[in-house]
């Protein structure tokens, strides 16, 4: 089943960049699916777009169609903040908000006005669980969060996104700036969520993707080259740009 | 021969270093030589003026004796008139134009009247609150309009350092609370405002601090020569330190000199508290932010 749909999509920014350019894609449930490609290829656009964080940016031009769920997410109309809590993003710097460990949790429910302290007590501990670090911080809940380490902040930041209860994760390039093992024990938490959430990644490599991917896009210059498993992309490459790229000829 | 030139250039190279690093420390020694003997001085003068007498009674003997607790009482009553309407208006107008507004004609306009604002005379500020104030308005010579008068003196520095406070809050902090489903406004609330708030009290006193100590703006407005009483309303005129200092200085014959360098030494006081108090607040607020 196709969670996400997108048709014909072209954005381009007011500096008269064309960041995305035509592009169709359709991003199954319960599956990790990974947009490669050089940087500057529009991946990170195409995330911004699924949750609309690209109206902060400075776009002068959006047309095509985005579909969650049969609905359409570029509607000037459509409730934003419910979209943006249903499609979550983790970034590629671990970013903790300035408070404590407890509090960046809880800092999108307290928004939603969730006051009950036993509700948020809850719901902390169920994300910092799903991003294994439970059992790492328990005893600290109140220590600021940049006292822990960068892969812990990071996966910090995964537990902050999933304690909205998304449907859909996103990770725009999580473990760029991690270590080895946080970057494993990412990669093992997001296998383990596929189950219930819809993760879609920019893997910092290539290797990454093949690692941990369904569904891989390869994208070049705004455009979308090639999209299918990612046994058929590492195997199989359709496109001869796909196969230099993922054989290292450039990139 | 040639390790030789080497090992004694980079010997000259640190020596000058060592002298300009030397250099800089005399130079910032000496910018507060004259801040310590100005105090110095002061506290020597104004001194033997202290007693309780001074700072609690009324002046009596046309002002050559008695105290000047109307005057202290009237400059912290025309601090917390000024606190009142500049703070809120000034970091008000700090989110909006660090926030909200759009970058065109219109608001680079604004920002380059704060700057001029900031540059003004207080004088001119002085006689444009007689005209609007206590002319036009007729709020008459008062409290109400004396403090009026010193905000708008004080909103471009309080508008400007609470701007700059703000913009430090990194972005990414922004682009996070949106990305978690917050309002604009809540991003300001709870990530923001919290961030910036010891930057925006530095503003703050600042700006406090220098209406304190403006005779200028409060000379048409709200000061009285001689007022043996306390003000009993807003609408009431007000005897303050800075024009009071201004008066025993300039306008009473045979005025002993420790009740002027006494009167001084009270206002230095005065702001040397806002001060204290403020850096309380200020690193509180540090010691609670988690960043």
């Amino acid at each position: 089943m196709d969670k996400i749909i997108v048709e014909n999509l072209s954005i381009t920014y007011s500096d008269g960049v064309e960041s995305l350019f035509d592009i169709n894609l359709r991003i199954p449930i319960n599956q990790i699916t990974a947009l490669i490609g050089p940087s500057g290829g529009g991946k990170s656009t195409l995330l911004r777009v699924l949750n609309r964080l690209n109206d902060l940016a400075d776009v002068s031009k959006t047309t095509g169609k985005v579909l969650i769920d049969g609905i359409d997410v570029l509607d000037p109309t459509l409730d934003v903040i419910a979209l943006r809590r249903k499609v979550g993003i983790v970034f590629s710097r671990p970013l903790p908000l300035p408070l404590s460990i407890y509090q960046n949790v809880s800092y999108g429910l307290e928004l939603m006005g969730e006051k009950r302290k036993i509700v948020l007590d809850n719901a902390v501990e169920r994300a910092l669980r799903l991003a294994e670090l439970w059992d790492e911080l328990k005893e600290r809940l109140h220590d600021p969060a940049n006292s822990i380490s960068g892969g812990q902040q990071q996966r910090l930041c995964l537990a902050r996104t999933l304690s909205l209860q998304p449907e859909i994760i996103m990770l725009d390039e999580p473990t760029s700036a991690l270590d080895p093992v946080s970057t494993a024990k990412i990669e093992t938490s997001l296998i383990e969520l596929k189950k219930d959430f819809t993760v879609i990644i920019a893997p910092h490599n290539t290797q990454q993707a093949g690692r941990i991917a369904d569904q891989v896009a390869f994208f070049l210059q705004g455009k979308l080259i090639e999209f299918s498993s990612a046994e058929e992309i590492f195997t199989r490459p359709k496109d001869k740009k796909t196969q230099d790229y993922i054989s290292g000829k450039f990139g | 021969m040639q390790q030789t030139a080497k090992k004694s250039n980079v010997v000259k190279q640190l020596r000058i270093e060592k002298l300009g690093f030397s250099l800089l420390t005399i130079l910032s020694i000496a910018t507060v030589i004259p801040i310590i003997a100005v105090v110095i001085y002061i506290i020597y003068l104004g001194a033997p003026a202290i007693s309780w007498e001074f700072v609690s009674a009324m002046p009596s003997d046309g002002m050559r004796a008695g105290g000047i607790w109307p005057a202290i009482v009237g400059t912290f009553y025309l601090t917390i008139g000024t606190a009142i309407f500049s703070v809120p208006l000034g970091i008000a107008a700090a989110i909006y134009l660090s926030e909200y507004a759009p970058v065109n004609k219109v608001t680079q306009a604004i920002r380059l009247a704060i700057i001029n604002l900031a540059g003004i005379p207080s004088v001119v500020y002085g006689l444009f609150g007689l005209g609007l104030f206590v002319i036009f308005l007729n709020f008459g010579t008062s409290i109400l309009s004396a403090s009026l008068t010193l905000s708008i003196m004080t909103l471009p520095v309080i508008i400007s350092t609470t701007e700059e406070a703000l913009r430090a809050v990194p972005q990414s902090f922004r682009v996070v609370s949106v990305s978690l489903g917050a309002t604009k406004w809540q991003t300001i609330w709870r990530l923001v405002l919290p961030q910036a708030i010891p930057g925006i009290l530095t503003g703050v006193v600042l700006g406090l601090e220098r209406a304190a100590g403006e005779t200028a703006p409060i000379l048409f407005t709200g000061a009285a020569f001689f007022l043996p009483r306390l003000p009993n309303s807003p609408l009431d005129a007000t005897m303050a330190l800075p024009y009071h200092l201004f008066v025993i200085s300039t306008q009473v014959p045979g005025m002993p000199i420790q009740i002027q360098y006494g009167t001084v030494l009270v206002l230095l006081v005065f702001v040397l508290i806002m001060n204290i108090i403020v850096t309380v607040i200020r690193s509180r607020a540090r010691a609670k932010r988690q960043w």
